[in-house]
């Protein structure tokens, strides 16, 4: 069975992207659109992977790291974050919550599909 | 679609919304309002923007946007205060930011030298705003020193470099790996095992297990990191590579990279894992440690994860359930409103609309026919056929009331672009203006709100540039400087009204009517009043080379733009007050497509009025009517005498002058000529019609709006009373008599 991957994005676009590419690398694919959406989905659902944003209204990307790892099901399931440059500033703080890896973007499908493969069990 | 095209798509969609956000959220901040939320919220949107062009390479738009966003960062963390001198600068950058999506859009270009300033203003705004905007190249500079030293930027952990291997192409280098892995590794859900898995596609990999750190049973913590691991991978792909699998963890272990050097002396070590089996082991146990007491182990193990967490130690379903609790709590208003807006709305290609209210089009007329075919039948009215034939009427009816709600938009889409306009105007006229809107979620059909935004861009830039005064002009007068141009939609009687208003000086009537004197628009010993002064200005060629500026004068008069209002099936009228300002009234129907008409019967043809423009209807007798002039006639009405346009003259239908006695009379109001009597031969009743654009399908006539098709299946021309009244009063203009003067009765 294919792996599942939740993706937190506050911009359709991006979750469009997220979508498209991690559907053809044979993802299947679970969207919220913020922090506290992406909690909620994880309630329901169960994830393989989580890529997650920073910047998102109601609940960033840090205290939605948190909050997954603070759920026994998932202390050991990858997070990679979404950060637009290398920012090391957010990047520390986003590791310091719990996160796997980042992508930086704007990724392109290969190197996207590469960071979640390289954290997927 | 290309799949990419359509999310391209999609993110100019949402680009238009988070600019709108933008706007308002910067707007709420100019207003003294909002908090840091607000300020999150706009900075996200800047954001946003910029993720999405960066994915789709669009590079102007992202250099631009990052510089913004980077602003608005410094004024997130508290570094720069939102005050007003501020978020004025943001914005004009957010006006730059547009221009610069819909130049990615290939729609318009971006004024590179405006857009630069900006990014100049922008940075001196973070550099604490003692930079002069024009210094941007020495700012530049500046600002990188500062980033380095205020962020921490300058200790970049890992820079890649790239490793040129001069080695013979016969070997391959080969490289030494000491890992150790710490606690805080395995805490962020990376693993060892896929670490190797990864070297091992990067090259042969020889991997040794260094398992002396494993403490006694007893002392075994289950979540502690005890093994290290030597490897030595055999690659042509450099350390930078190799570095790169460890680039998540590399903070979280002890690592060394050594060697590169090829035909390096390999030593097989002894106990080594061959990775195809991607059998690592778990670090949490040691294989060999726990063949005696598996059972005690795990019990340990549960012990211990208790221990490490307190407090959710509970089950895991209420937790589940706890979790979204929370967050839902963060910004419970914010959500309800975010989230409802989100899951209640569908997105629907307008074509599918367009063709449903089209068929929705053919049923209504379709269903006039049915009906009259039944009334010819001779059918009794109580008939179950008619009775059910009514229903019908009824039922349809509502699908196109409902139809129609579905292309009706606020016209926030369209007010959300006017203060833009203001702020520019005002800038160019050195003017202070305030915009208020009001009413901006009242519905309107697409169509009108499309084709609204001309119009009301010249009302405004009317407005603010000859409708306010100067700064010092106001103050003089004892106003505040700062002028108001109000903004304001509301719905009445079936169609939407749009107001502009300012509290400028009003209309300066003498020089109105000294203009239109010098144009030759009215005779010279013609009495006006004042609201007949004031609609002078919406005269064709009124608009002179004494009012040109670079704002309002763009060759387009007022009477263009009640021409384009006309072209809706609206109508602009002005009240004005000296002193106080004037207001501009637009009042358009809610939808172009179905028009509720009176069908009237004129020299054998059947013609539509519209509805709305009918006051009265009336039968003239003989005495009411008094010739005026060759070809003129006016028809008393109660206190006052009307201009009587005889239609089927105007329009060409009958040579001769029609028999007032036996017609019957349209008591019209018209934006323009005040009230005018339409006199036809007879009415036929009141309907709802289908529009059918006469200009589309054959070509635009005067005195014709457009065209219907009736039940009987022939087509009827619809009436545009406004021009009906002016034709007739060109007529009456050659025969010298003053235009829309108001006659007193005589008698």
């Amino acid at each position: 069975m294919s792996k599942t991957v939740l993706t937190v994005d506050d911009s359709r676009t991006m979750r469009d992207m997220l979508m498209l590419t991690l559907k053809n690398a044979g993802y299947r694919v679970v969207q919220a659109v913020d922090g506290a959406h992406g909690l909620e989905v994880l309630a329901g659902e169960t994830a393989d992977i989580i890529i997650t944003d920073i910047n998102m209204p109601r609940l960033d990307g840090f205290g939605f790291i948190e909050g997954v790892r603070q759920d026994p099901r998932h202390r050991a399931t990858p997070i990679l974050v979404l950060t637009t440059e290398s920012d090391g500033e957010k990047k520390t703080r986003a590791r310091n919550a719990g996160a796997t890896g980042w992508i930086v973007k704007p990724f392109n499908p290969d190197k996207l599909v590469d960071a979640v493969r390289r954290v997927a069990a | 679609m290309d799949p990419l095209e359509a999310i391209k798509a999609t993110f100019f969609q949402e680009c238009d919304e988070l600019l709108a956000d933008l706007e308002s959220g910067l707007l709420e901040l100019e207003g003294g309002g909002g908090d840091i939320e607000t300020v999150n919220a706009v900075f996200r949107a800047v954001h946003s923007v910029k993720g999405g062009a960066g994915a789709f390479g669009l590079e102007p738009l992202v250099r631009f946007a990052h510089v913004f966003e980077t602003t608005l960062d410094d004024m997130r963390s508290g570094k720069l205060a939102t005050e007003p001198a501020a978020v004025k600068v943001m914005l004009r950058a957010a006006d730059i930011l547009a221009d610069h999506v819909s130049a990615a859009r290939g729609q318009g270009v971006v004024d590179e030298a405006g857009s630069l300033r900006l990014v100049a203003e922008l940075k001196a705004l973070c550099g604490g705003g003692a930079a002069a905007p024009g210094a941007a190249d020495d700012d530049d500079v500046v600002m990188v020193d500062s980033e380095v030293e205020d962020d921490g930027f300058g200790d970049f952990d890992f820079t890649p470099v790239l490793v040129e291997i001069e080695a013979p192409a016969a070997t391959t280098p080969t490289w030494r790996i000491g890992f150790k892995p710490s606690r805080a590794m395995y805490a962020k859900a990376n693993e060892t095992a896929l670490l190797l898995r990864e070297l091992d596609r990067i090259g042969v990999c020889q991997v040794t297990l260094n398992a002396d750190g494993l403490p006694d049973f007893d002392a075994l913590d289950p979540e502690e990191s005890y093994f290290a691991w030597d490897i030595e991978v055999e690659t042509d792909q450099g350390e930078a590579a190799i570095r790169e699998v460890f680039e998540f963890v590399e903070d979280d272990c002890e690592i060394s990279v050594t060697g590169g050097v090829a035909d390096a002396p390999v030593e097989a070590p002894a106990p080594s894992i061959d990775l195809e089996l991607t059998t690592a082991p778990p670090p949490e146990a040691e294989p060999e440690a726990v063949d005696g007491d598996v059972m005690a182990l795990l019990e340990r193990a549960k012990a211990a994860a208790a221990e490490l967490q307190p407090a959710p130690s509970a089950s895991a379903a209420p937790r589940a359930a706890a979790a979204p609790a929370p967050a839902a709590g963060l910004h419970p208003a914010d959500s309800a409103d975010a989230k409802a807006a989100a899951g209640t709305t569908i997105r629907v290609d307008l074509e599918r609309v367009d063709r449903l209210i089209d068929l929705v089009g053919e049923l209504v007329i379709n269903q006039a026919m049915l009906t009259q075919r039944v009334g010819e039948s001779g059918l009794a009215r109580s008939s179950t056929v008619s009775v059910g034939l009514e229903d019908l009427e009824h039922l349809t009816r509502e699908i196109q009331d409902s139809v129609m709600a579905i292309r009706a938009q606020p016209v926030k889409s369209v007010f959300q672009r006017m203060p833009r306009l203001v702020r520019e105007v005002a800038a160019m006229t050195e003017k202070q203006v305030r915009l208020t809107t009001e009413g901006e979620n009242t519905e309107v059909d697409k169509t009108v709100i499309e084709r609204l935004s001309d119009p009301l861009i010249h009302m405004i830039r009317n407005a603010i540039d000859h409708g306010l005064e100067k700064p010092h002009v106001r103050l003089a007068a004892g106003k505040p400087a700062e002028g108001v141009v109000k903004l304001c939609a509301l719905h009445r009687s079936g169609r939407i009204v749009i107001e502009v208003s300012d509290d400028g000086a009003g209309i300066n009537r003498e020089r109105v009517k000294q203009i239109a004197l010098d144009k030759g628009l009215i005779a010279p010993d013609a009495t006006l009043t004042d609201e007949e002064t004031d609609n002078l200005i919406f005269l064709p060629g009124f608009s002179t080379a004494a009012t040109v500026s670079d704002i309002s004068g763009r060759g387009v008069g007022m009477d263009v733009v009640r021409r384009q209002v006309q072209a809706l099936g609206g109508r602009i009228s002005i009240t004005s007050n000296p002193g106080k300002g004037s207001t501009f009234s637009l009042s358009l129907p809610l939808t172009l497509a179905v028009l509720d008409g009176m069908v009237v019967g004129v020299s054998g043809h059947t013609l539509v009025t519209p509805l709305t423009a009918i006051i009265e209807t009336l039968q003239p007798k003989a005495n009411d009517v008094r010739l005026l002039g060759p070809n003129g006639a006016v028809l008393a009405v109660r206190d006052a005498y009307v201009p009587l346009v005889d239609v089927g003259a105007v329009l060409g239908y009958n040579k001769g002058p029609t028999d007032w006695t036996t017609g019957v009379v349209l008591l019209v109001e018209s934006e323009v000529g005040g009230r005018a009597a339409l006199l036809v031969d007879a009415i036929q009743g009141q309907r709802q019609v289908v529009i059918k654009s006469l200009e589309a399908n054959y070509q635009r006539v005067e005195g014709i709006a457009a065209a219907t098709i009736l039940g009987d299946g022939r087509v009827a021309l619809i009436l545009d009373v406004d021009a009906l009244i002016d034709v007739r009063r060109k007529d009456a203009r050659r025969s010298a008599t003053p235009p829309a003067a108001r006659l007193p009765l005589a008698s």
